[in-house]
């Protein structure tokens, strides 16, 4: 491993004051950076389980003296009859469906062209690429106005259908981009020894490259959802309602209602966390390397 | 070899007509998809910045050329959103930077218990941006929140400071929400990086007598600048683009201190539904967005000479 | 081949699913002979949902060829939604709850009839008449007034009593010399707290501050030019800008809104504020209130801003007179006044009826005054961008990065540029 403060001078001299120290003081980094990260997120969750009056006195106590489950029960499976909170709920289940859809969809359709660009190398296919990343590059506001006129006119404003089109539009280039460069980095030999086989192309893909690229598929799937959950502007203009609105939405909404409830606010922040803080713990591995190939090579 | 570089040849130059068509059809899907949600809304909303176009008054929509364009880019509001954009990227790419420089080489450290750190470190990169500013937003109030308690009772401060109430302060603590968010993904990718750096070359330095910060400089650092240089250009871009977090945070107030020029295209298209003027503004931001790449791209190319 | 197969299968029941989900979503109809009306409201605003479907159910009884199904939203998506449904879209909507800040900006795209004529005359006599302006705009009438609304002054008895006041402030000047008082006896640290961050609230503040200065809360003269930036609405924000500076404001009034400006008062920690009828009930609360029984409320001097929001019907309804006898149902004097809790009835003769006002003596005794006073924000075309700017004005005087002269003049600048877009 190389390492900058690694001390390579001779043995006997490992434990001088000046080693010691330099350690200490990276080990008090670490801890430091430790808290820095946590801190915030740990006093949200602390937060959300306080009660009104814990939260509003004054001096703050750090440690809620009524600790209260009521919140996240009722923003999750508890019964509840706040109209707030059922719209919550309803936004959790649009955003799974929206997000789930999208990126099946996405992850089918890009790979199928990922793979169509690194094996079939046709007449501007480079450039097409390009092209797709320049989506990427725009502001959201610069493509909404006419989906938003057209969803208008057609009566689909507010509707899941509308999202999961509009969110394959924009994960589908980065699926395409992300799959690309994976299928790059795996050898054509094996497509050869398919087809030797007997195999079509799409047969090679599906039987042979498909099984191969699990981990590449698997971060990038990560990845896709990641992006998808995480959208709120194509939200807040595409969607009015609990028919429709996505979680992000319904916290921005939470603000406005419950803009001295803070409590409440902190626990939708949370749950609203909590399943892609979840994945991303779970599939660390998978989102770092599907970052990293994607950037560093691309 | 040989052999295999002939079927190299025979598999990507001569394409057979049946695989011609093949790779269209495997392409269509996802062009489809792309291009009526991207590439269309494009050439709408080139066609839309061209007329005068407030959804509310549908009935007067006359063909007004650069208008739009001319309106916005004498608009001194439009300047002064790009002026709090400018703020806002540079300060918050510049300290996500450095201080994902510094994470990357902590984490890079051989300390025991790091992979704790490791696989900590993703957590703010992995809050929604929604969770992340509204997190903010609640530690930053004036009366209650985390911030004001913390430095008044470990006496850095003896009074409460009205952080996103204040136009003077708000922008600054939208950066940090920004930084906490994505320092960790810069942290990552300088980590990739840092981990891809030859050994022999250090070694041959420290055995001429370097020490460990020229090592860094001169070896390290130029061996991780093409990462350095994407980090930026991708930090920049969304940095230009960022709305969420201020929207949740602010609303682009107090006083419009936080009015950015995506949060100030929003308003001018939904506000007051000129969409003519937003879709102005969305071209406008998109051509800025794409100067800047191409600036960026320059450097990469020029500095990435190994 | 098996794997073509299995790619077109999976792409049809994709497909298909994606269809399926599609066409879940709508479902309307209406049945030969009866007429099926569509009404959109707001969520929370006033009558609580329960309470309107109740009314509905009582009007569908009374009118058996008429259905109507009911439709909530919240307020930021109440505006959009009449927009894109009646601009380019479907025209779903026969009658819709609008806010009083936007008959001008519907009736000048015409997406709102003109009621004017149609209005019985039992209804015009017997409503308060400032309840109309609500709905009105170049002296036509856009919706029926439904849902009264007005800024009331609260304030501290207990507080006023200890530094000698034995009556609330009748004028602006005599609340200033009170909030003086009160603050140099170290009696409360702000006095007054205000709804003053930047947002539609702020503005509804500085209207009715406004209206108890001289020269009352013109915002315009008769051609259409702007007058803000002088007589009443320049006096109210230098008003408000020296409540500030002089401490008599509590200064995160710039972040508050109505929520917050009730929290305050109810904790005990303020004076004087102006907020909105719903504050009387959490102040006798005690489950929320520390100074139940404390709370004093009084229209505001002057006049209180107009927040009440009236129905209106669409341009695009093909039963206008089915959608007219709903929205006079609802806003009956019948129905009123059995849903009294949350709302007050805007019929002047409602305020005559001692039983109705049992419950809330002082709420009904200020609210007959108040109602008869209301003022109405700017009735312009392009009230949303003016709002925009006269919020940003508000902060910045405030602030005290402008003067308020120069923050309202700012904004007159920009008024020939809003009025032609």
């Amino acid at each position: 491993m190389t390492t900058i403060a690694a001390d390579p001078r001779p043995r006997h001299r490992r434990w001088s004051f000046r080693a010691v120290a330099v350690r200490t003081g990276l080990y008090v980094a670490m801890i430091a950076t430790l808290v820095c990260i946590l801190a915030p997120f740990v006093w949200l969750a602390i937060s959300s389980i306080s009660s009104q009056a814990d939260l509003i006195t004054i001096p703050l106590q750090w440690i809620p003296a009524h600790p209260t489950l009521s919140r996240l029960e009722a923003l999750t499976f508890g019964s509840t009859t706040d109209d707030s909170a059922l719209a919550f709920r309803a936004a959790l289940g649009n955003s799974l469906v929206v997000v789930g859809s999208t990126t099946a969809i996405a992850m089918v359709t890009g790979t199928v062209a990922a793979y169509a660009f690194a094996r079939l190398h046709f007449w501007g296919s480079n450039r097409l690429v390009y092209v797709f990343l320049a989506t990427y590059m725009l502001p959201p506001i610069a493509l909404i106005l006419p989906v938003y006129e057209f969803l208008s006119g057609i009566g689909l404003l507010d509707t899941r259908i509308a999202l999961i089109a509009v969110y394959s539009g924009f994960v589908t280039p980065f699926v395409v981009w992300l799959m690309r460069g994976y299928f790059e980095g795996v050898s054509t030999d094996l497509d050869d020894a398919a087809r030797v086989d007997g195999c079509s192309r799409l047969g090679a893909l599906w039987r042979v490259i498909l099984p191969v690229s699990l981990p590449g598929l698997f971060s990038t799937a990560v990845l896709a959802f990641l992006l998808c959950w995480d959208e709120f502007f194509y939200a807040l203009i595409l969607t009015q309602t609990s028919a429709s609105q996505t979680l992000p939405v319904a916290i921005n909404d939470f603000i406005g209602r419950h803009s001295t409830d803070f409590g409440m606010l902190a626990a939708g922040g949370l749950i609203a966390a909590l399943p892609p803080v979840v994945i991303a713990f779970v599939c660390q591995r998978y989102i770092v390397s599907g970052l990293t190939a994607g950037s560093v090579k691309g | 070899m040989q052999l295999f570089a002939e079927r190299q040849l025979k598999l990507t130059r001569r394409l057979p007509k049946g695989e011609q068509w093949l790779a269209g059809a495997m392409i269509a899907p996802a062009a489809f998809v792309i291009f009526f949600v991207a590439a269309v809304p494009l050439v709408g909303v080139l066609w839309m910045s061209l007329f005068h176009h407030v959804l509310i008054n549908p009935n007067y929509q006359p063909f007004v050329g650069l208008g739009n364009y001319t309106d916005q880019l004498g608009n001194p509001d439009f300047w002064a959103a790009v002026q709090r954009s400018l703020i806002f990227t540079v300060a918050s790419t510049s300290i996500e930077l450095v201080l994902g420089l510094l994470l990357a080489l902590l984490m890079n450290q051989p300390l025991r218990l790091r992979w704790i750190l490791r696989g900590l470190v993703i957590l703010p990169w992995a809050l929604p941006g929604v969770s992340n500013a509204l997190m903010w937003r609640w530690i930053d109030q004036a009366q209650y929140g985390a911030l004001n308690a913390l430095l008044t009772q470990t006496g850095l401060s003896n009074s409460y400071i009205n952080w996103l109430g204040d136009p003077h302060i708000a922008i600054y603590m939208v950066v940090l929400a920004d930084v906490y968010k994505n320092t960790p993904l810069v942290a990552l990718l300088i980590l990739a990086a840092l981990q891809t750096v030859p050994k022999e070359p250090i070694e041959a330095a420290r055995v001429d007598g370097a020490g460990s910060f020229q090592i860094f400089r001169y070896i390290t650092l130029s061996w991780i600048k093409p990462v350095i240089l994407i980090a930026l250009v991708l930090r920049t871009m969304d940095a230009f683009k960022v709305f969420d977090t201020i929207w949740i945070m602010t609303k682009g107030g107090p006083a419009n201190s936080t009015q950015t020029i995506a949060i100030y295209a929003y308003q001018t298209a939904y506000n007051t539904y000129n969409f003519g003027g937003g879709a102005a503004l969305g071209y406008l931001i998109a051509l800025l967005i794409a100067v800047l790449a191409a600036i960026y791209i320059r450097l990469l190319r020029g500095g990435t000479a190994r | 081949m098996a794997t073509k197969v299995r790619y077109r299968i999976a792409g049809l029941a994709a497909v298909a699913l994606i269809a399926l989900e599609g066409c879940s979503s709508s479902g309307q109809g209406s049945s030969g002979g009866t007429i099926t009306l569509h009404a959109l409201f707001m969520k929370q605003a006033g009558y609580s949902d329960q309470e309107v479907a109740d009314m509905t159910t009582a009007f569908e009884a009374a009118n058996p060829d008429i259905k109507v199904q009911t439709e909530f939203v919240a307020y930021e998506a109440l505006h959009d939604k009449i927009v894109t449904d009646q601009v380019g879209g479907s025209g779903i909507y026969d009658t819709v709850l609008m806010d009083t800040i936007w008959p001008a900006e519907f009736a000048h795209a015409g997406i709102v009839q003109d009621l004017t004529s149609m209005l019985p005359s039992d209804f015009t006599t017997g409503v308060f008449q400032s309840a109309f302006a609500g709905g009105e705009y170049n002296g036509h009438f856009y919706g029926v007034p439904w849902l009264n609304d007005t800024e009331f002054l609260f304030y501290n008895k207990a507080m006023l009593a200890q530094a000698g006041f034995s009556n609330p402030p009748t004028t602006w000047a005599e609340l200033m010399t009170q909030a003086q008082a009160l603050k140099s006896k170290g009696i409360v640290q702000y006095p007054f707290v205000g709804q003053w961050a930047q947002s539609e609230l702020g503005v509804c503040d500085w209207t009715t501050i406004a209206a108890g200065q001289s020269g009352g809360a013109t915002f315009f003269d008769g051609s259409g030019n702007p007058t803000f930036n002088q007589g009443g609405p320049l006096a109210a924000l230098q008003l408000m800008a020296q409540m500030k500076n002089e401490g008599l404001a509590n200064p995160a009034s710039l972040g508050y809104g109505s929520d917050d400006v009730r929290n305050v008062l109810i904790a005990g920690q303020a004076a004087f504020g102006l907020d909105w009828t719903y504050v009387y009930a959490a102040a006798n609360d005690p489950s929320q209130s520390k100074v139940v029984g404390q709370i004093g409320i009084t229209a505001a001097p002057g006049g209180g801003t107009n927040g009440g929001m009236s129905m209106a019907i669409t341009r695009s309804s093909k039963h206008v007179d089915a959608a007219l006898k709903y929205d006079l149902f609802l806003a009956s004097q019948e129905q009123e006044e059995k849903y009294t809790d949350n709302a007050l009835p805007e019929w002047k003769a409602s305020f005559d009826k001692p039983d109705l006002a049992k419950g809330a003596p002082d709420l009904w005794a200020a609210a007959k005054v108040a109602f008869n006073t209301m003022v109405s924000r700017p009735m312009v075309p392009y009230y949303t961008s003016l709002s925009n700017a006269l919020q940003v004005a508000i902060q910045k005087a405030l602030t005290g990065e402008e003067t308020p002269k120069a923050a309202l003049d700012d904004v007159a600048a920009q008024v020939p540029n809003m009025a032609n877009q």
